[in-house]
């Protein structure tokens, strides 16, 4: 784990980066770019998720081990999206179901 | 003469037992809880066998019954299974087995016994209120939509319940990377451990999905959010995507440490190395992982689409290999051993064909075109009662008849525990074996009044079910009695090899006088003589004893 000590500085100037991402996901919302509005969303959330993870949670500075846990964590929610959108993707592919 | 260290069961005080932070104490802890859920679970699956005695619907309402089948899934599955071998035997056995001292965090492990008992809390309190009538699996958009019941406070209760269980994964898997004996390799480690580890590892990967799932569930509920209901944009089978993504692997917290233990008992009482160590441990690895890939098989009539049925399918024939890789390293294991059949060796041949049956029925569910004409009928309920009763169940008690003398410092009775065992085996065969014949009749699962002819098959199984309850008063009892009047137990009774039988029955507080070093295999009983071959370094201190 990390054992040289982290300085305050930091976490402020994450929290500002975190604010203001705050804003740009509440200003994409009144633009109206059709289906990259999700992308759009999505791409600022994942910033948003990897700098708490990185910083907050510490993962930057964590051992190997650390990084492992959070990768198989990563990995396995991968599972979930994967195969669960393996289904939803699909449905359509039978002429049948299509009705 | 050199004093003995206290036993951990020295101290009395009610506050010695709710503040301890001994391992061992709150495995005693989470097995006195355990058993009062199991005990109503148990009476709700006695009303329901006793209301299908006859055809008509004429004990309970359908609203009751609708009831009861739903407290008997979720105290069975989230109070009493879950945390059955895991909380109760690893907590008992997963540090002593490491030689350690405890576990790697000991306050958090008391905290995850208190979250628990919140959770079932929670549950009780929704059971005295009125109940729900869900089902354990909580479909939406039934639950987030019509059910009139205690749906959230049940939610909250096993929501609760999974924080207790993920903190107790995370603590053993820590407790095995930091905490083994000098010379305890890990493939060194007895098998029970890496079952332990690979069940963690679900634990922690798992039930934060279980969480987040019934989350969205009750937000649907309270608040109207267009999750899981189509009428307001949500996608049912979404919810079943996400539950089922938890309570697959779950069914894997439930048999992979019986499995372990398995392995423990057949060792042991073969006098046998383990046939294929590395390939046992490596299959609890492997039904860790591919046990998350295979949740589909629970939705393939429901909506889902076909071609995600067929790789759902695939997957769960693959997942049945390191299964029977077990099944046979045990069977090759018997061969040429000296076989006693002391009550736990009963016990863990009766899982090994009872498990056998389970997970071959449950190929022919992940068969796609025969799980069309059985699903939600009896056939699974008995392809399911055959790996969660006959095989985790059996495993449990096995595994409690081999640890009692470590555990309490007494023997059972013998004979009574052989009787135990084969009445638990001859009941628990005569209450699930007719449901497979019923489910494969037609006759679906959940209903209270059912054709007349399916009535010979239902009193088939109440009465084994009858049977079934004796087999597990009996322990219940003589246990008890053993407390007082059962025979002293030497520190290894079993004359077994684990680091646990090391050390004086019951083990003193900190289990062990001095660290033992491991210097071979596990399982080292003598090619010849069956005996335990001798380990440099812990021959001085158990003849010191
Ligand atoms: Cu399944």
């Amino acid at each position: 784990m990390s054992d040289e000590i982290i300085s305050p500085r930091i976490y402020f100037k994450n929290f500002g980066a975190l604010i203001v991402l705050l804003l740009l996901t509440i200003g994409a919302a009144y633009l109206d770019l059709g289906p990259l509005n999700f992308v759009l969303a999505m791409l600022i959330s994942l910033t948003k998720t990897a700098l708490i993870a990185l910083f907050f949670m510490h993962i930057r500075w964590g051992g190997k081990m650390l990084h492992l846990a959070a990768g198989a964590g990563l990995l396995w929610l991968g599972i979930l999206l994967a195969l669960t959108l393996g289904d939803y993707i699909s449905r359509g592919w039978l002429p049948v179901a299509q009705h | 003469m050199k004093l003995q260290p206290q036993s951990y069961l020295a101290e009395h005080t009610v506050r010695s037992w709710l503040l301890t932070h001994d391992h061992k104490r709150i495995g005693i802890l989470y097995l006195l809880t355990i058993i009062v859920f199991f005990a109503i679970a148990s009476v709700a699956a006695a009303l329901m066998r006793i209301e299908l005695v006859t055809p008509q619907g004429d004990l309970v309402t359908s609203e009751t019954y609708n009831k009861l089948f739903t407290i008997h899934g979720v105290l069975m599955v989230w109070f009493f299974l879950i945390p059955s071998i895991p909380a109760v035997l690893g907590n008992f056995i997963l540090p002593m087995m490491l030689g350690a001292r405890d576990v790697a965090f000991p306050r958090l492990n008391l905290l995850s016994w208190y979250i628990f008992i919140a959770g079932g809390v929670l549950a009780l309190w929704s059971l005295i209120h009125g109940g729900v009538d869900t089902g354990w699996t909580f479909y939406t958009p039934y639950s987030s939509t019509y059910s009139n019941s205690h749906v959230i406070s049940m939610a909250a209760g096993v929501f609760v319940a999974g924080f207790s269980s993920i903190i107790t994964g995370m603590n053993f898997m820590v407790t095995v990377h930091k905490m083994r004996a000098p010379g305890l390799r890990w493939f060194r480690l007895p098998l029970l451990v890496w079952s332990l580890y690979a069940t963690s590892l679900i634990m922690v990967l798992a039930t934060p999905v279980l969480a987040i799932t019934l989350a969205l569930m009750s937000v649907e509920r309270v608040w109207g959010v267009g999750i899981f209901d189509p009428k307001i944009g949500g996608d049912p089978v979404l919810f079943q995507h996400l539950f089922w993504f938890y309570s697959h692997p779950a069914v894997y917290i439930m048999i992979l440490p019986g499995m372990g233990v398995v392995s423990e008992l057949i060792t042991c009482f073969s006098r046998r190395r383990i046939f294929g160590y590395g390939y046992v441990a490596a299959a609890s690895m492997a039904i860790a992982v591919l046990g998350f890939v295979v949740w589909g098989h629970h939705m393939f009539v429901a909506g889902q689409s076909v071609y995600s049925g067929m790789m759902f399918s695939i997957l769960s024939y693959m997942v049945s290999i390191p299964s029977a890789i077990k099944v046979f390293n045990w069977t090759a294991t018997l061969h040429k051993g000296s076989i006693s059949f002391a009550t736990p060796m009963l016990y863990a041949l009766g899982f090994i064909g009872l498990f056998t049956i389970g997970g071959l029925t449950g190929l022919f569910l992940a068969a796609l075109a025969v799980d069309v004409h059985v699903t939600d009928t009896y056939f699974v309920v008995a392809h399911f009662h055959y790996i969660m009763v006959g095989g985790m169940v059996m495993a449990f008690m096995g595994g409690l008849h081999y640890w009692w003398p470590k555990i309490t410092g007494r023997m059972y009775p013998e004979f009574a525990g052989k009787l135990a065992a084969m009445i638990t085996f001859i009941g628990f065969n005569l209450t699930f074996f007719p449901q497979f014949i019923l489910g494969y009749l037609g006759m679906p699962r959940r209903y209270h009044a059912y054709p007349p002819e399916f009535q010979f098959f239902h009193i088939l199984s109440t009465a084994g079910a009858s049977i079934l309850g004796v087999g597990y008063l009996l322990p219940f009892l003589y246990f008890l009695w053993s407390l007082k009047w059962g025979r002293v137990a030497s520190g290894n009774p079993w004359e077994a090899t684990g680091l646990e039988w090391q050390t004086p029955s019951p083990p003193p507080t900190h289990n062990f006088e001095k660290t033992p070093v491991v210097t071979r295999e596990p399982y080292a009983y003598d090619a010849v003589t069956g005996k335990e071959e001798p380990q440099e370094g812990l021959m001085q201190q158990t003849s010191a004893v």
